[in-house]
Formats: structure tokens, sequence, C-alpha cells
């Protein structure tokens, strides 16, 4: 079946538990994911969508699984851009685990469809959130504060004139 | 492993046009297996097989198990790193303007 996926890790120096609040805790994921949250219930069957920081629902679905503090799988869909939103379902897991002295986070994000413009767009964005989500769990402040230089959440950044 | 390591890691693992290939290629389109990988490389298997593994230490290949296929994914995020390390910091702009520059130039000595 043709299919787009995207795995993207990180290891970073903090606890499974810490970093399973940072993935799930609102207040704390504004910090990283410039200005948006995610709300939900987190368990098996409840309602998740991520908000941006003027109140736009940016995606939308439902937990899939919930294993705190080890994994969590979200099905996704995209409801901002109407070519996006046709996409339909895709899913992202999300896995931590202890390795050595840092804990390694690994976030796929799968949708039965090649190519997928979903694909395409979210993972513009993942490197930058996950790499605040590091940076703030290890020295206590971002690494970026505007996230696409377009003003687009979904749109890509530019790179040359 | 502290974060000089891994830094010292990373820019290692760049430091070769063969890993920088296996990069663009994955970039091209990712989740391939390595005999997939092979057949773009005039490279022994083993010899891939070991430039890969230096990818997957410095974190910028991620590996998934799909049955008994090993699948490899480009893994930027430490690239994220290293853009708001030493990229970011200085002045985008002009910098955006010198690379055009040495682009037309480049291009237009053949």
């Amino acid at each position: 079946m043709a299919r787009s996926t995207f795995v993207y890790v990180t290891y970073i120096r903090t606890t499974p538990e810490k970093l399973w609040s940072a993935l799930t805790d609102a207040e704390f994921m504004k910090q990283y994911w410039f200005g948006a949250h995610c709300e939900s219930q987190w368990k098996a069957g409840s309602p998740w969508k991520i908000v941006s920081g003027e109140g736009q629902i940016l995606d939308a679905g439902e937990i899939v699984e919930a294993d705190p503090p080890r994994r969590l799988v979200i099905r996704w869909q995209h409801q901002n851009k109407p070519e996006l939103k046709a996409e339909g379902d895709s899913l992202c897991t999300m896995e931590v685990e202890q390795s050595g002295t840092a804990v390694k986070l690994s976030i796929t994000h799968t949708i039965e469809r090649e190519p997928s413009k979903l694909i395409e767009a979210v993972s513009g964005g993942w490197p930058k959130v996950i790499s605040n989500l590091k940076s703030l769990l290890e020295s206590g402040s971002i690494a970026m504060q505007d996230p696409y230089p377009t003003g687009n959440p979904y749109g890509k950044v530019q790179t040359s004139h | 492993m502290s974060q000089r390591r891994d830094t010292d890691v990373l820019f290692k693992a760049l430091a070769d046009p063969n890993r920088r290939k296996l990069l663009d290629l994955l970039h091209a389109h990712d989740g391939r297996t390595l005999n997939e990988l092979c057949e773009h490389l005039d490279m022994t298997r083993q010899g891939v097989t070991q430039h890969l593994s230096l990818l997957e230490a410095a974190n910028l290949v991620a590996t998934v198990w799909r049955g008994r296929e090993k699948l490899h994914f480009l893994n930027p995020v430490p690239l994220q790193e290293i853009y708001e390390r030493w990229i970011a910091k200085f002045d985008k702009p002009r910098l955006g303007a010198l690379s055009n520059l040495k682009r037309r130039l480049e291009k237009a000595n053949g």
C-alpha cells in the first residue's frame, strides 16, 4: 500500500515522566509549540485537538493508545486547509524510552497515501517543535521564537528569494 | 553523552561526501532499505552499512523495522539544531544575498 511516513528522533536529557508531561500539558506545550497547544484527556478513545494561539483548531482526532510515560498514538486529521483535510486521517505515534542518561523521543507520522501534502506540511514543523522542546527541557529556554517567517503555520519556510 | 560530544559526532558524520549523498538519497525518498541505497552508491554493501551506522550514531538517520526489512529515514532534528545554533543567529538576509551572489557567479563561470 502506498504510504508516506516520517520518523523524527531526538535524545533529551530528562526523565520519561517529565517528557510525557511536556507532551501532554497544555500550558507547558504553548512554550515550545509556538503558542499552540493540544487539548485532550490523553486516554484511549478520548478526543484530541491542536489549538493555535489565536484559538483556531488546526488538527483534530482521537487518542488511539495512551500508555504513560511510554507510548502515545493519535489519529490525526488536519482541519484548517481544505486540501490537507481532504487527505483524511493520519497516525502519529510518539514513543518515549530511557537511553543511557537521556530519554529517546521518536515521533512517527504516517498516512496511507503517497505523496501526501499533510506529511510534507507537518514535516516542516516537527523539527522546530522538537528542537524547542529539547532546548526547553534541557536548558529552561526555547531555541526559536518565530517558527514560520511566512506567518503561515502550514507554509513552507522560504530559503531563498 | 555530553552536548559537545553530540556535536562532534554530528559534524564528523557530515564530513564525508558519501554520507552526505546518503542523506540526499533519503531526502529524495525516505524509508529505504540497505539494498535500495546500495543501488545508488558505487561502494560495497559493507561500506554502505558502515556509513549508515555512523549516520545513525549521529542521529541523522533513524531506522524502523517493518517485518524483516530495516527501513532508513532521514532524521532532520539535529540539522535543525545546527541551523539554530550556527545559522539563525547570524544575519540571515545578508547571508541569503551573499549565497545568491555566489550561486550566480559560479553559474556564470559555467
